[in-house]
């Protein structure tokens, strides 16, 4: 496959891998880090190097519903935050519970702000007890990231308990394939796109990097990369009255 | 009343006592709140603010009916808002509203415009919600204008127009209430409140500090940018909770119950947590001290510290026992708040301060005319 790469920017490309499985190990992360590993491998061809970062949602569980309650992030779960808004690509995988996404990942996603994940590169994935599943994918995980504004590849990863041995379908694309393929699609994305300017995420998230932003004088509605808050000016919100 | 004021807001919530099961009745809690007001004066506090709610378990619908009750048994409390719903209520009525209540009190008030947390109070007032921000915009703009103006022409998007209206009675010497612009999110609100020289209250109880910093930072920035003073001159109020008794560990035990089932914030984070995340503070007068004074290093000397004691259930009798500390607490806080403070910091806005400022005013522009 050939890569599109902007030979001006050769800064390693930052991928970010969400997933939600319960047990230690899961088949999630099992299969989240194959899809890691498969995107990291055809950018590497492409001459981009890309730093890989894993946010396991079963230890921030309790964080994630404290934020719930409070309305805002603990330092822990604002620096996964981070880690998922500055991405240039994201590997989303759940469990299939109930027919859908597991509570405690879309949860997640619920504390995220909502335009947080505008333009931002994402694969879906979702691992079951039986294929009979795999549709979640497109009628529960690929509608929650088109209200997120994210991109999601065309290519959706489902592996049921099946794929990991030999029972899997013979007429079907095997996992390994299906790895491969949608890897293939979010490495072009990632390789081709811009880079994301990193959002806070949550606009309560305590930011690590904080003592840069009070001395940058950000233009008045513009928002800045260091957390200063978007406004319009005054003037602006008068005249939009159109008051006597 | 020095550089800095201290005082106490409420809820105003009707909550069961998790430690005994016992609802108090509106009347009630409405009486526990105007004891709580007198005893505040008594202690030395500076300020007693109310929340205006619209619906159960909250009783404080008609803020200045409570006020002007308060203001009649009391001689130097500043009454005041936490908020004043800007959004929902006519402006004509708080301007007309608050002004009387300023000559009761005899100067006594000022008030905290704010927009509201209860979604379905927009449509209880024929309102909607995804106009709030330009609803506190022209609304505000209408009452600074009903309180500076004699004859009021005006004619917006959210009210019927007036012509040559005269809100009465007029502001008392002439003065309006100051007015404080309250949020907890929206730059919009501290923008708001740069354009006009007005205070900014932050309520920053419920969040961490690092969100809080940004909105006081950008209020600072602005108030500079519409000439109304340098940064540190801005006009800035904070919000506090605590519970205090001599013992930490007393404190601790008591209020734990109280935290664990809290109507905003209970069955989530441990004490432990939400204390070292936001400005909750749970032990002895030091800590408090401590924790209070922390507040300059983050956002800069201030005006008006206003702290939440009386909520989550708590019976009369504790609120008053913890309004005892807090009082020796706010002795020891304006010394220490006074040290070091710059003298180009304005003190706490009061009703003479601004009085004497725009006679100052007046015979300064005198002779230019």
């Amino acid at each position: 496959m050939t890569m599109a790469t902007a030979p001006e920017d050769s800064r390693p490309l930052r991928l970010t891998v969400v997933t939600a499985g319960l047990t230690v190990p899961s088949s999630s992360r099992l299969l989240a880090d194959r899809l890691a590993e498969a995107v990291r491998r055809d950018l590497a061809e492409g001459g981009r190097e890309v730093r890989v970062g894993v946010v396991e949602l079963r230890d921030l569980a309790v964080e994630v519903a404290n934020n719930l309650v409070t309305g805002f992030p603990s330092p822990r779960l604002a620096a996964a935050v981070r880690e998922v808004t500055a991405a240039d690509g994201l590997i989303a995988v759940t469990p299939v519970f109930s027919a859908s996404y597991s509570g405690l990942f879309k949860s997640f996603f619920d504390v995220i702000e909502p335009e947080a994940l505008a333009g931002l590169p994402v694969l879906v994935a979702a691992t079951g007890g039986t294929a009979r599943h795999s549709l979640v994918l497109e009628h529960a995980l690929r509608p929650l990231f088109a209200y997120l504004h994210a991109i999601a590849v065309p290519t959706a990863v489902y592996a049921a308990s099946e794929d990991w041995g030999g029972g899997a379908d013979p007429f079907a694309r095997s996992l390994h394939d299906r790895i491969a393929r949608a890897a293939g699609e979010l490495a072009e994305l990632m390789g081709v796109r811009p880079a994301r300017q990193g959002a806070s995420g949550t606009t309560l998230g305590s930011d690590s990097d904080s003592s840069s932003d009070s001395s940058s004088a950000s233009e008045p509605g513009s928002r800045s990369d260091s957390g200063e808050p978007a406004f319009v000016p005054f003037e602006q919100q008068l005249a939009a009255l159109k008051m006597d | 009343m020095g550089s800095m004021q201290f005082g106490i807001f409420t809820v105003g919530d009707v909550t069961t006592d998790p430690t005994t099961g016992r609802t108090p009745s509106e009347a009630e809690r409405i009486r526990s709140m105007t004891a709580i007001a007198l005893k505040a004066e008594e202690v030395g506090l500076d300020v007693f603010a109310t929340g205006e709610h619209h619906n159960p378990p909250f009783v404080p619908s008609s803020p200045t009916t409570m006020l002007g009750w308060i203001a009649a048994r009391t001689e130097r409390l500043i009454l005041s808002t936490s908020t004043t719903l800007i959004t929902t209520n006519d402006p004509v009525k708080i301007a007309e509203d608050f002004a009387m209540l300023q000559h009761l009190a005899d100067g006594r008030v000022d008030l905290m415009l704010g927009r509201g947390n209860t979604g379905p109070v927009y449509p209880w007032f024929g309102q909607d919600i995804r106009q709030g921000i330009p609803l506190a915009v022209e609304n505000y703009a209408l009452l600074h204008k009903l309180w500076r103006e004699d004859a009021v022409d005006w004619a917006g998007r959210f009210r019927t127009p007036l012509e040559g209206f005269t809100s009465t009675p007029r502001p008392l010497d002439g003065v309006p209430p100051f007015v404080w612009h309250g949020s907890i999110r929206s730059p919009e609100i501290a923008e708001q409140a740069a354009y006009y020289g007005d205070g900014f209250f932050a309520n920053n109880i419920f969040w961490p500090k690092e969100h809080f910093r940004k909105l006081i930072d950008l209020y600072r920035r602005r108030y500079a940018h519409y000439g109304h003073g340098a940064p540190e001159q801005a006009i800035v109020g904070l919000g506090g909770q605590v519970f205090i008794r001599r013992n930490s560990q007393d404190a601790v035990r008591e209020f734990r119950p109280y935290f664990d089932n809290a109507p905003v914030y209970g069955h989530g984070p441990s004490l432990e947590d939400f204390t070292a995340q936001t400005p909750l503070t749970v032990g002895s007068p030091q800590q408090v001290i401590e924790k209070t004074l922390g507040f300059r290093e983050v956002f800069g000397d201030y005006q008006r510290q206003l702290f939440l004691v009386d909520h989550a259930g708590l019976p009369l009798k504790t609120v008053l026992e913890q309004l005892d500390l807090l009082g020796e607490v706010v002795r020891e806080l304006r010394a220490e708040f006074d040290k070091g403070r710059p003298a180009n910091v304005p003190d706490a806005p009061t009703h003479a301060a601004l009085l004497a400022r725009t006679a100052r005013t007046d015979t300064r522009e005198e002779p230019v005319k």
